[in-house]
């Protein structure tokens, strides 16, 4: 237990002294990717190996073992490759590893420091020995991933070998209330969960309020399907957002908090669950923390599955023992927020971004990307990209950047048509916005938002009007049903979808989505209901061509739609025996007897039986 | 058939958290994680436990996706259908699961008890999508075929047990 400033300092310092006498490590990648990929296979192979070869192996850091540091840390950002390793201090990265290459890493580079080149990330014929030489990471600047994958996520001694908890020792000891709000309020951090409200302004509104309980809230309700960026940084560096946490408890003058989390990321649970209880072992949570006047308590509470939870008055419900659905605000959360009581709420990554804005200072944070949305943004990319992952660049940094220099184009060299951003809430961006500079002001004006930073890749191959349904018929299951424009409203929307999707459009239907989704942006009761109709209007908008090919031609052109595939006779193929005519149930095959039949494709209900009939395989189907 | 309860362990879930209202989904939770499932029965005890009406029970355990009031498989599929997954085709993976256990959106789990298959909206997985998980566990870069031969595998330790 640490007693004092002088104490904290003291083990701070013992640590980094250990980190640096640590001098080979094997960091294996711990996160949900690698882990479902069979990392702590190769995590305990590596325990088994080295025993059997005698090499000394440090599972605990700062523990009487003096050898070869084997840590489970964070997501290195380049899930495709998983399981992905570190081999410190010669910094190299090892891809797609698997417990039989355990042995030949330990002999070849632990012991004799020779690299495999077989494991080495190859772009192009080109060996990448270490990060630096990873065009996926070139672009990157890490600062709130700073951690990820270079430490033990499980340890907090060895978030303090990083200098963990200076940014808080330095608000505990050396700043005051209004100070810490200053700094806030200076570097203009803008809240990463989607609407970019600004941060110093929420925790000074807070911070005015008489009552004498108040409430920090950590949103990790990250439930947009695509997104894993909060998800990587409770489970690659929980620390680091406890440390914003405790920063916002001080600057508002709050001593309990609570993290909401998804119940679909146990191990970010699991994690959060160890950081805390190292947190209260060691002084830094607790009563009169580090013999301050300060305490801080702060509880997790797991999701059941309620999108709609995302929302700050539906997640302080739900924290409650409630249902989650939002309410009428005014009053705002940081009046009325969770029991009432005045509250802080933001997300993982907001607080994630304090400790080093109070460390570094404000002019640190404004130094990074545009000064009316400085710092960088976690992004997750999947869909048809090359490099599926988690990265984090500078806020402004355009959209052709993220997609072709950090994503490494697309999957197989298909060709780009939309990349979808923000989640059901959010919109799609075409090619015509590649020099779009991704930061909240640019992307509002063209009526899509960051979100949580999901970023759905999509190539020729995908039919955006499916997309749209597919989003829809999201909002539509998760709609809480609180408001009727959002629960009659998406779901009227979602049938209309259905109907194109099917073949079944109708002349108008492309105006009335279009009149509906004026509508519930306009009168849905909270954020993600008014924001549901946006992926319908931004498809429209982009790819109207789509919604009426499918209403008018009955036809896909991204050949996806499988309810739009037709069946056709192959001329050169049929023999012409009339046997295919003979089952059609609708008589929608017609010929003469040794001549090529035809199928006349108003009439077909696609049933298949000609293509079962059909000797020669001459009956296909295709769009 | 009624699930046989253990009020004692039941209790055991509701001290754990002080018995307070606020907690219901926590205890909730914890039921579920004993019965795979929340029986019905445990609503008049709860009730009186935490001092909470019937009625709001069930208006909590309705509204959450994950409580589920019918008993579920001993094998639980499921099928993410986020959006990285969803445009890398896991739809047809959910079908064929479905196909081969003769079960549908409306009708989730199979008469022995044995099999349940779901949907669930992204598990974070996602470089390495489409996804699916049995009883937690993730399988990646998962194709119908795949999860034909998973579930061929789990039915034959089903029948050897």
């Amino acid at each position: 237990m640490l007693k004092n400033k002088q104490e904290l300092r003291d083990l701070r310092e013992r640590c980094q002294r250990a980190a640096q006498d640590e001098v080979k490590k094997i960091l294996v990648c711990a996160g949900t990717g690698c882990v479902a990929s069979g990392s702590l296979e190769v995590y305990e192979r590596f325990q088994i190996e080295m025993q059997e070869k005698g090499i000394p192996c440090s599972v605990e850091f700062m523990s009487d073992v003096h050898g070869v540091g084997l840590k489970k840390s964070g997501c290195h950002g380049l899930c495709e490759m998983s399981v992905m390793l570190r081999i410190e201090p010669e910094g190299y990265i090892y891809t797609k590893v698997k417990p039989e290459d355990c042995a030949e890493i330990l002999t070849e580079t632990i012991q004799q420091g020779r690299h495999v080149e077989r494991l080495a990330y190859t772009k192009n014929g080109l060996v990448c020995k270490t990060q630096d030489e990873i065009p996926f990471y070139k672009k990157q600047k890490r600062v709130v991933l700073e951690h990820c994958g270079r430490i033990d996520a499980t340890s907090l001694l060895e978030y303090l070998s990083v200098g963990g908890y200076t940014a808080f020792e330095k608000a505990l000891f050396d700043m005051d209330k209004e100070g810490i709000v200053r700094e806030i309020s200076e570097s203009n951090l803008r809240g990463r969960g989607g609407g970019g409200f600004k941060t110093g302004q929420k925790w000074s509104q807070v911070s005015r309020q008489k009552e004498n309980k108040k409430y920090v809230v950590c949103n990790g309700d990250e439930g947009d399907p695509g997104a894993f960026m909060d998800c990587s940084i409770m489970e690659g560096d929980p620390h680091r957002m406890l440390e914003g946490m405790m920063i916002a408890g001080l600057a508002c003058g709050s001593d309990e908090a609570y993290i909401y989390v998804r119940a679909e990321y146990p191990l970010a649970v699991s994690r959060l669950k160890t950081a805390i209880s190292q947190a209260e072992k060691y002084g830094i949570l607790g009563d009169h923390i580090l013999g301050s006047d300060f305490n801080f308590h702060i509880h997790i509470n797991k999701g059941a599955g309620a999108f709609v939870c995302g929302e700050g008055s539906a997640l302080t419900a739900s924290i409650e023992g409630k249902r989650g659905m939002p309410r009428v605000k005014p009053p705002r959360t940081v009046e009325h927020g969770l029991f009432n009581k005045p509250t802080v709420l933001n997300n993982v990554e907001t607080f994630a971004n304090v400790p080093v804005i109070i460390d570094k200072g404000a002019s640190y944070f404004l130094g990074i990307g545009p000064g009316n949305s400085p710092g960088t943004k976690a992004f997750s990319i999947t869909g048809t990209i090359a490099n599926t992952g988690l990265i984090e660049v500078p806020m402004g940094t355009t959209l052709q950047e993220v997609i072709f220099e950090v994503g490494g184009g697309l999957k197989g060299g298909s060709k780009f048509k939309a990349v979808q951003i923000g989640g059901p809430s959010g919109a799609c961006l075409t090619e015509e916005h590649f020099n779009l500079p991704l930061d909240f002001d640019s992307l509002k004006k063209v009526g899509a938002m960051i979100g949580s930073g999901g970023l759905v890749v999509a190539d020729e191959n995908t039919c955006m009007v499916e997309i749209a349904r597919f989003f829809m018929s999201f909002t539509q299951k998760e709609s809480c049903g609180k408001c009727v424009p959002c629960r009659e409203g998406t779901k009227r929307m979602l049938k209309i979808l259905e109907r194109i999707v099917a073949g079944d459009g109708r002349d108008g239907d492309i105006d009335l989505l279009l009149d509906l989704a004026g509508t519930i942006t306009a009168t849905a009761l909270c954020g993600l209901g008014k924001t549901a109709p946006s992926p319908v209007i931004s498809t429209i908008r982009s790819f109207r061509h789509e919604y009426e090919a499918h209403i008018y031609e009955k036809r896909c052109p991204a050949h996806s739609c499988e309810k739009l595939k037709r069946l056709s006779i192959n001329p050169e193929t049929c023999k012409g025996c009339s046997k295919c005519s003979k089952v059609c149930p609708v008589e929608a095959i017609s010929g003469k007897v040794k001549t090529p039949f035809e199928i006349n494709s108003e009439k077909c209900i696609r049933c298949g039986a000609c293509v079962e009939a059909c000797k020669f395989d001459a009956v296909t189907e295709g769009w | 058939m009624d699930t046989y309860i253990d009020y004692q362990k039941v209790d055991g879930i509701i001290e754990a958290h002080h018995g307070q209202p606020s907690a219901i989904i926590a205890i909730l939770q914890e039921i579920q994680e004993q019965y795979r499932y929340i029986p019905r029965q445990v609503f008049p005890h709860l009730s009186r436990r935490i001092g909470l009406s019937e009625a709001s029970l069930y208006s909590v355990t309705t509204f959450y996706e994950n409580f589920s009031l019918e008993q579920k498989g001993k094998i639980v599929f499921k099928v993410c259908d986020g959006t990285a997954c969803h445009v890398r085709k896991s739809l047809p993976i959910l079908e064929r699961l479905r196909k081969e256990l003769s079960l549908s959106e409306e009708k989730i789990t199979t008469d022995d008890l044995e099999f349940t298959v779901e949907t669930v909206a992204c598990l974070g997985a996602c470089g390495l999508s489409p996804v699916l998980t049995i009883n937690g566990k993730v399988y990646p870069a998962m194709t119908p075929d795949k999860a034909s031969e998973l579930l061929k595998s789990l039915k034959e330790e089903v029948r050897s047990c």
